[in-house]
């Protein structure tokens, strides 16, 4: 199935040593792959000393350190709101749910790091703007609601995105996957609530929930990646139990779910073509505007650049602080080496 | 002394727990009542921990290390509970709510101290604040328990794990970044030489924490002097830096002789709540 199974004839060589060798290591790696694909076939996990394909593992890097990144970034919007949080209970919740995700960040972090990657590599990616993060991070969270449709919007989103993710199938993605969503489902409620105070109070709270609503739907449908036909690496992350649901099956249900809540909440979802279709016993959703993600994936959203230069203000400000913590530990192993040669 | 004022829990939250320790809630759903001295007292120090939570809550996203977001943020978290409890306890005095004494009084009608005020700085300067602080609060609390206040020592008691906690983070960064380079020790030793002259006014026996720490209400400030200080002393050396010889910055009575951080720190906190007077959130 998987166009990288190794070709089992050594390579040619004058020394006879070497061939074996080759020979023995390809024969290593025979029987990896057919251990991995035995895994994937019965639908186990891969753990991190596993045989894996090369492609399998850099796939997961991407994904996973990709997912860290965005749950770092994702402080940001909503961090921003910290300090003006309208009552001290929303500000505590809010506080919470932002510690919440760097305590994801650490998790997903670590779950790649068992693949061989550091996480100071993965820092390092980027802090050059290498690597990608969710897009929807580089839209302004302007106003209090913003943080309510981010909770409700977006983590539904990435619950919808997540909850299969719990049975991908390498264990440490999977397994870390497990306690994002617990805690993502609890910040999608307390999102969904903050919207609830809003449409149900004032003239001006109200407007102010819609009008985030009005601006997180589409970035929110888009969080899914492009259409299946347009979305090339799904493929491949399917075969390998990665990845579930298409792109698209993910969305539909993310529309179906969100729909009736958004009439619980007394908001309008901005999408004239929106309504329920009898025959796929699901809503039909409007087109979305993809040159509009695109061109944001690529680096020109509102705030591309604000989200980097605040990482990257943060990480050069806390360098001579990490600087310090090496260098005292460093100290303190000498000194313990030292009492230890004293006292043996 | 918790079951005296219907609280059930010694639990921690920055620990997980099985989910009943005492909340601000808790203390708002009490018949406690504060008297007017009391309420005074724990609106001082409820604004102390609501001002430095306001200030550390911005360390998130920004800290050195992921590690530190999480912790600052803990800590923040930890402080604005605290808050909570007192200013709904204080709040129960007049009629009003931890918002409301929050969101709705003006700069000079705050009572925290001036150290809490400084700006965050950098990490070195949050730091020694921090240190600072968590010191002085363990010793308070650490008296605070035995308060003839029921809801008072059960805050004190709540709090005292937190801050046991907070104490322990700020005191081993002292450590680590007085003996890590020449440029961590010079930047934390700047940190401390700059809160320093703030000190002495956790000290002062202003009213009416005085006439309540004569009838076994409020821990008397001017008691704790020796012990905060010590300590300080203590770890400070150990860390090779120098305790700091300035004097206490004039002005230290918690009567209105706020820092200019302050105006500032309110009009952030404060406008959403005041763009929307008597909405709900």
């Amino acid at each position: 199935m998987s166009p990288e199974k190794p070709a089992l004839r050594a390579v040619d060589s004058s020394s006879e040593t070497i061939t074996q060798e080759a020979q023995a290591a390809a024969e290593d790696a025979r029987v990896g792959w057919e251990q991995f694909q035995q895994l994937i076939e019965a639908d186990q996990r891969v753990e991190p000393r596993d045989w894996m394909p090369h492609n399998y593992r850099k796939t997961l890097v991407r994904q996973i350190s990709q997912h860290a990144h965005s749950e770092i970034i994702g402080m940001q919007p909503e961090g921003n709101w910290i300090s003006r949080a309208p009552s001290l209970k929303r500000k505590s919740v809010l506080m919470a749910k932002v510690q919440d995700e760097a305590g994801h960040g650490l998790y997903l972090y670590s779950a790649a790091e068992t693949l061989g990657t550091s996480r100071d590599e993965m820092y390092q990616q980027l802090y050059t703007g290498k690597a990608k993060y969710s897009s929807i991070f580089n839209y302004p969270a302007r106003t209090w609601a913003d943080v309510g449709a981010v909770g409700w919007l977006v983590d539904g989103a990435a619950i919808t995105n997540q909850v299969p993710l719990c049975r991908a199938s390498f264990g440490p993605y999977g397994r870390a996957m497990v306690r994002v969503c617990k805690e993502e489902s609890f910040h999608q409620r307390q999102g969904w609530e903050i919207l609830y105070s809003l449409s149900h109070g004032t003239e001006a709270q109200k407007q102010m929930a819609q009008n985030a609503v009005d601006r997180f739907y589409g970035p929110a449908l888009q969080m899914f990646g492009p259409p299946d036909d347009e979305s090339p690496n799904s493929q491949q992350s399917m075969a390998w139990n990665i990845k579930r649901f298409s792109n698209d099956d993910l969305r539909q249900r993310f529309v179906d779910m969100i729909v009736p809540q958004a009439e619980a909440l007394g908001l309008t979802l901005p999408d004239p073509d929106l309504k329920w279709n009898e025959d796929r016993g699901h809503y039909d959703y409007g087109d979305l505007d993809w040159d509009e993600f695109f061109s944001v994936v690529k680096g020109n959203g509102p705030l591309n650049h604000q989200r980097l230069a605040h990482y990257r203000a943060a990480r050069d400000d806390g360098a001579w602080v990490r600087e310090a913590a090496a260098a005292y530990a460093a100290k303190q192993a000498d000194t313990s080496r030292g009492s230890a040669l004293l006292s043996a | 002394m918790n079951s005296a004022a219907g609280f059930t829990s010694q639990d921690s939250a920055t620990r997980i727990s099985v989910g009943d320790a005492l909340t601000p809630e808790d203390v708002s759903a009490s018949s406690a009542v504060a008297a007017e001295d009391t309420a005074r007292y724990a609106l001082m120090l409820g604004d102390d921990c609501l001002i430095l939570a306001q200030r550390l809550g911005n360390w998130i996203s920004r800290a050195p290390e992921l590690e530190e977001d999480i912790a600052l943020g803990n800590i923040a978290l930890d402080l604005l509970g605290h808050a909570r409890f007192f200013l709904t306890y204080a709040g129960s005095a007049w009629g009003k709510s931890e918002d409301d004494l929050a969101y709705f009084r003006d700069e000079e009608d705050f009572r925290s101290c001036r150290l809490v005020e400084q700006d965050n700085g950098d990490f070195g300067k949050t730091i020694a604040r921090q240190l600072i602080f968590s010191f002085y609060t363990h010793e308070l609390y650490s008296r605070l328990v035995d308060s003839a206040d029921a809801t008072l020592a059960a805050i004190a008691d709540k709090a005292l794990k937190e801050v046991d906690y907070h104490q322990d983070h700020a005191a081993q960064w002292l450590l680590r970044l007085g003996g890590g380079t020449a440029e961590s020790s010079r930047r934390v030793q700047a940190g401390l030489d700059a809160a320093w002259p703030y000190v002495e006014e956790l000290f002062a026996d202003v009213e009416p924490t005085e006439r309540l720490a004569e009838q076994g209400v409020a821990v008397l400030p001017s008691a704790l002097r020796e012990p905060v200080l010590d300590r300080l002393h203590a770890i400070i050396t150990e860390a090779g830096l120098n305790p700091p010889e300035a004097k206490g910055a004039f002005g230290a009575d918690r009567s209105g002789r706020f820092s200019e951080h302050r105006g500032f720190i309110l009009a952030e906190m404060q406008v959403l709540a005041r763009q929307h007077p008597g909405a709900s959130w």
